[in-house]
């Protein structure tokens, strides 16, 4: 489902990208402190689970390539569901794919079951938009995908915590 | 049969080479020269033979050359074993020390031979060793002839060096160790120049990090003893591929290393002499990095825009002529593209880089005037740097602030850089930042800053700032909501106490900040104690920054003490007098704000002076002698010893004398110390306070810490135990008895006084009693933890670096002894107890003793008071990461016991219980492969916790458990 990985060697697709300011650690409420209290599950909180997912190409977070924007998360604890479009760096970019899986995958593993999750590409960002969408949406492929070793090894590099 | 002569005959010359007399060695050379034609299951013992005759001293001439020739021609070394082919380097070792000129006199042959000896040596000892040779045959000149590429073949095959030394190796070589000889080799040259640069240009291309390491590495180092005319050829290529890597690495150790190797070669350029006939490379190497790097500078928002300021930063910082000509191309482009980016975060870049550039001009200390560019570009930097502070973004200021510290530092350097009306600006500037800027850092950015460079120009500052501050401090406005005058005058406080950094600053805003206490305590608001803790803490600051300045610390100490402490006796007696007046100054955390003033003022006093300070303060307490203090006309008499019900409010001020008289140096007598001491115990045993009674323990037990021992410490610590025991027998005064205990236990076990066992055991008895049983066993934490006040380093406290490990030794097995013997309902105290201890125990101690306490850690996370689950769980993560090999025995309890904490109903417990489960994942994999299933079924749950907090931690152990075991970990 997705085209070659990062090789070793071969040039970079977008060699100098933009690069974007990271927003800090969320501060800690003292109502957050306040054991009684419950806070529920925001925007914020979503995008915190996926600004720091590692781009496959370059050694940056999706955050500072500009590829999720927090007013891009929108989230209904209620209701359980959550929609995240993500914006390629280039129209092109072969790891469109790839990007959204590595964030479908970081949702799964890190949010409740009750939650229906959506990612999707930002509508009129990348030349292949709906093919990518529909393959996001597609259960069975995305739990094939994950079955491919090659696949996963990839995944998990850009959920891997930076050393 | 000859092998075994031979080899008998090898060994007594081992033993007794020494002896010998130049006729004896000149036979046995000739005879064993001989032997090396003989069989070749005799030649071992000949080499070892070889090898004590060539540690004879009466060698006639001529015989170490015969010898190695003859080896040279007769062995086929590198089929000899090892330890035989070490015995031939270390021959010609012997000989190259003792024999220099003789080997000489061989001239190329003699490195030739070694050539073929070496080449092909595999054994990472006799490498270092051979490595070791041929260093010597270039440092100390032997004559390489027509065989330097040869010579450098056979050392650079083993370029880059991988070796991993097999586990349990008794030899201890490191793969380190090769790595840094053979360098040695490599780089000891300009000789190999031709042939090493194409070696190190393709291994830097490499895709192993090590190699791209060692490679860059070796470059520096060549770079330190090559020229301009060995580097030639090669500049382009190396600059090329020093692009490349810190263009697109990830890595920033490659970074770091490219960056210090492009350092080097533009300082090898910089320093080559050149003769008259050849260009100046250094020019067009640096033009050639202007022209890449240059339009990158001017695209802010992209990715490649710092990798290529950090480029000619570091070429630019190796020289001056280097620094000249990157910043005069890149400063005038950078404060171009400051006014073309109107955009906060563009300029904020923008000026990082400028900024990085400016704080480079710092390394070359006095700069002569028509030098520097810098000066030609004064008023354009300024004006940018001034533009930056008044922007509204808080980042940008940010690195304005530190640019206008680099600024005033630069004047030093480059004289006339800012002119007097300058200076004034960039005052006014921090004044308004650190007043009026709503951002808290900006704010306190600009106080540190105006603290750096408030040393450097005093009077500006003390002329200019001070009176400012003043002025704000005391002007009353009315029209401004009440909490903003408030925080405004906090601003003022923080920076009053930030600038005073020089001593004669310090004498212009001391008397402000206590004229202002004054102030404070005279008014009659309610926010009064508030306010005052501020001007104490502010107080403070100034205190920890005198220190260092004997004449400023005397000022300081003379100015503020006898005023803080008239202050507070004049507010105690009129509280005895009119007890409806309630002071703010006698509140208890107005008095504990005061504690760190005094002792800051009093710990670096000199012996002499602390001697003439305390003639006074001990009299003040003891005698009411008040003639010391400003304005001491008070109605009444001060007897903080005395009995009395009024006398209450004299009595918190123990606090005092305890700051003053616990931080003296140990050197200096205190007049009455017995009375004192007696008044003391009298007064923490008997007082209903619980402040006064426990600020008076802590005043007892910091100054028998610091007694001279002998009969007198004996005896005010047999008094003090005859009281403790009365009083926690019954009565009213448990407690009281209770926490005295416990400060004089932390005094003696501090300095490891014979009497602390005694005391420890009373302690540990109290963890049985169900009334005092909690409270002791959180004195445990007491015990073990470090002391704001008294009791510590910094108050010249005796402390036993290892008295921790020692308690820990001598109490633990009593506690866990009392834990197995305790009833039900006491039981969790000695856990609490213990795991106090461990809390407060250095890690490293901690994995050692583990084993034997592991099972009742294990115990305690059963247990249900959540302060002993708590530390427990604390205790065990750091162990988890760092003893993963103990810890994995015991994996099914602990996968168990955490998984159900983490439905606990505390918070911190869950998230402590979480970290855990996140820490387990340091364990070897296979060990936990079998519950990975379980654990992520099990962390779903928290993933819908109530807590954000909570959830966060539980994302992070689930995502970590995933990966276990699953490629791309």
């Amino acid at each position: 489902m997705v085209g070659p990985g990062p090789g070793g060697g071969a040039p970079l697709e977008n060699a100098n990208p933009l690069v974007y300011r990271r927003s800090g650690e969320r501060p800690v409420t003292a109502r957050e402190e306040d054991d009684e209290l419950p806070d529920s599950i925001d925007d914020r909180e979503i995008f915190d689970l996926i600004r720091s997912i590692n781009d496959p190409e370059h050694p940056l977070t999706l955050e500072e390539l500009n590829v999720v924007e927090q007013v891009r998360v929108k989230v209904n604890d209620a209701e359980s569901t959550v929609a995240v479009e993500f914006t390629p760096t280039i129209p092109h970019c072969s790891m469109a794919t790839l990007i959204g899986l590595s964030i479908k995958v970081k949702l799964i593993r890190s949010l409740p079951e009750r939650f229906k999750l959506d990612v999707h590409i930002t509508p009129g960002t990348h030349a292949s938009e709906h093919a990518v969408n529909k393959q996001l949406a597609d259960k069975e492929r995305v739990a094939a995908a994950l079955e491919n070793s090659h696949l996963l090894e990839v995944v998990n590099q850009c959920l891997s915590a930076r050393s | 049969m000859r092998g075994r002569g031979i080899q008998l005959l090898s060994q007594v010359l081992l033993q007794c080479y020494s002896l010998l007399q130049e006729k004896e060695v000149l036979h046995l050379v000739l005879f064993y020269e001989n032997r090396l034609q003989d069989h070749h299951l005799v030649i071992p013992s000949v080499l070892q033979g070889l090898r004590a005759l060539s540690m004879c001293e009466v060698l006639s001439p001529g015989l170490a050359v015969s010898v190695l020739k003859a080896i040279f021609q007769e062995v086929h070394v590198q089929s000899l074993l090892q330890l035989d082919r070490h015995t031939v380097y270390s021959i010609i070792t012997n000989f190259m020390g003792t024999r220099e000129e003789e080997l000489k006199g061989l001239g190329a042959d003699f490195t030739f031979g070694f050539i073929q000896v070496m080449d092909g040596e595999k054994d990472p000892r006799n490498l270092l060793v051979a490595f070791q040779i041929v260093r010597d045959l270039i440092a100390k000149n032997y004559a390489l002839g027509p065989f330097v590429e040869e010579l450098f073949e056979v050392t650079s095959c083993y370029f880059p060096i991988d070796f991993t030394p097999p586990p349990n190796d008794p030899h201890g070589i490191q793969r380190e160790d090769l790595i840094l000889s053979l360098r040695a080799v490599l780089a000891s040259t300009p000789q190999f120049a031709e042939f090493l640069l194409p070696l190190l240009i393709e291994k830097m291309d490499s895709d192993l990090q090590s190699a791209k390491l060692d490679s860059l590495q070796t470059l520096t180092a060549c770079c330190a003893i090559y020229g301009q005319k060995e580097l030639q050829e090669f500049l382009p290529s190396l600059w090329s591929s020093l692009r490349r890597e810190v263009f697109q690495t990830a890595s920033e150790k490659v970074e770091a290393e490219c960056l210090a190797a492009l350092h080097a070669l533009s300082a090898c350029l910089s320093c080559s002499v050149l003769r008259s006939d050849t260009e100046d490379l250094l020019d067009s190497f640096l033009s050639s990095i202007l022209q890449d790097c240059r339009h990158h500078l001017c695209e802010p928002d992209m990715k490649l825009v710092w990798p290529s300021a950090k480029l000619l930063q570091a070429a630019a910082g190796a020289s001056l002529r280097a620094y000249h000509c990157v910043t005069s191309s890149v400063l005038p482009l950078l404060l171009e593209q400051y006014t073309k980016h109107p955009q906060s975060s563009q300029r904020r870049t923008i000026l990082e880089m400028l900024l990085g550039f400016l704080e480079l001009q710092q390394k070359w200390g006095h700069v002569e005037e028509d030098e520097s560019t810098l000066l030609s570009l004064r008023a354009p930097v300024c004006s940018v740097v001034f533009s930056a502070l008044t922007d509204p973004s808080v980042q940008l200021q940010l690195v304005g602030i530190r640019a206008l510290t680099v600024l005033g530092s630069l004047q030093a350097l480059v004289p006339g850089f800012l002119s007097p009306s300058d200076l004034e600006l960039v005052v006014d500037h921090l004044i308004r930042l650190a007043l009026h800027e709503e951002d808290s850092q900006s704010s306190e950015a600009a106080m540190e800053a105006a603290g750096s460079l408030a040393p450097l120009y005093p009077k500006v500052f003390s002329g200019h700032m001070v009176p400012r501050l003043e002025e704000e401090l005391q002007s009353e406005r009315q029209e401004e909501s009440p909490r903003d005058h408030c925080s405004l005058q906090q601003r003022c406080l923080q920076a009053l106490a930030a600038v005073s950094t020089h001593t004669s600053i310090v004498r212009e805003t001391v008397p402000v900040l206590l004229q202002h206490l004054r102030k404070v305590q005279k008014g009659s608001e309610a926010g009064n104690a508030q306010d005052m803790v501020s001007v104490c803490q502010s107080l403070h600051r100034v205190a920890l920054q005198c220190q260092q300045d004997a004449e400023s610390c005397w000022y300081y100490h003379q100015t503020v003490v006898p005023c803080l402490l008239a202050m507070a006796v004049q507010a105690a007696m009129q509280e005895s007098t009119h007890p409806l007046l309630g002071k703010a100054l006698l509140e208890e955390e107005v008095l504990a704000a005061m504690v760190p003033v005094i002792s800051a003022a009093t710990t670096h006093l000199s012996p002499e002076l602390a001697a003439q300070s305390v003639s006074h303060v001990v009299p003040l307490f003891l005698d009411g002698e008040v003639s010391f203090l400003p304005q001491n006309s008070f109605p009444c008499s001060f007897q903080p010893f005395e009995d009395g019900e009024c006398l209450e409010a004299q009595r918190r001020l123990v606090a005092l004398l305890m700051a003053f008289v616990c931080s003296l140096p140990r050197n200096v007598a205190i007049p009455q110390q017995e009375r004192l001491l007696r008044e003391l115990l009298a007064l923490s045993c008997s007082c209903n306070c619980p402040f006064t009674a426990t600020t008076a323990a802590k005043c007892f037990a910091g100054l028998v810490n610091k007694h001279l021992a002998g009969q007198q410490l004996d005896e005010i610590l047999q008094l003090a135990v005859n009281r403790m025991e009365l009083g926690l027998a019954e009565g009213p005064c448990r407690m009281q008895a209770l926490t005295l205990l416990l400060w004089v236990t932390k005094a003696l076990v501090l300095r490891y006084h014979p009497l602390s066992s005694r005391l420890t055991d009373k302690l540990l008895g109290l963890l049985g009693d169900t009334e005092l049983g909690p409270a002791a066993a959180d004195g445990f934490s007491l015990l073990m933890a470090e002391s704001p006040d008294v009791l510590h380093k910094g108050c010249h406290a005796d402390v036993r670096i290892m008295f921790r490990q020692r308690f820990f030794t001598d109490n633990v097995p009593k506690l866990v002894q009392g834990f197995h013997g305790a009833g039900p309902d006491v039981k969790a105290n000695y856990l609490k107890g213990l795991s106090h201890v461990l809390n407060h125990l250095p890690k490293p101690v901690l994995v050692t003793e583990l084993p034997t306490l592991l099972s009742l850690l294990l115990e305690a996370l059963s247990c249900s008071d959540r302060v002993v689950q708590l530390s427990t769980l604390s205790c065990l993560q750091p162990l988890l990461l760092e003893a993963p090999q103990i810890m994995s025995l015991h994996v099914d309890t602990l996968v168990t016991k955490f998984l159900s904490l983490t439905s606990s109903p505390t918070m911190a417990v869950r998230i402590a219980a979480l970290r855990c489960a996140h820490a387990l994942t340091s364990l070897p994999t296979t060990v936990l492969l079998p519950y990975k299933a379980r654990v992520i079924r099990a962390l779903a749950k928290p993933l819908d916790d109530k807590k954000r907090l909570v959830r966060k931690e539980a994302v992070a152990a689930r995502g970590e458990w995933f990966l276990l075991g699953s490629p791309g970990r």
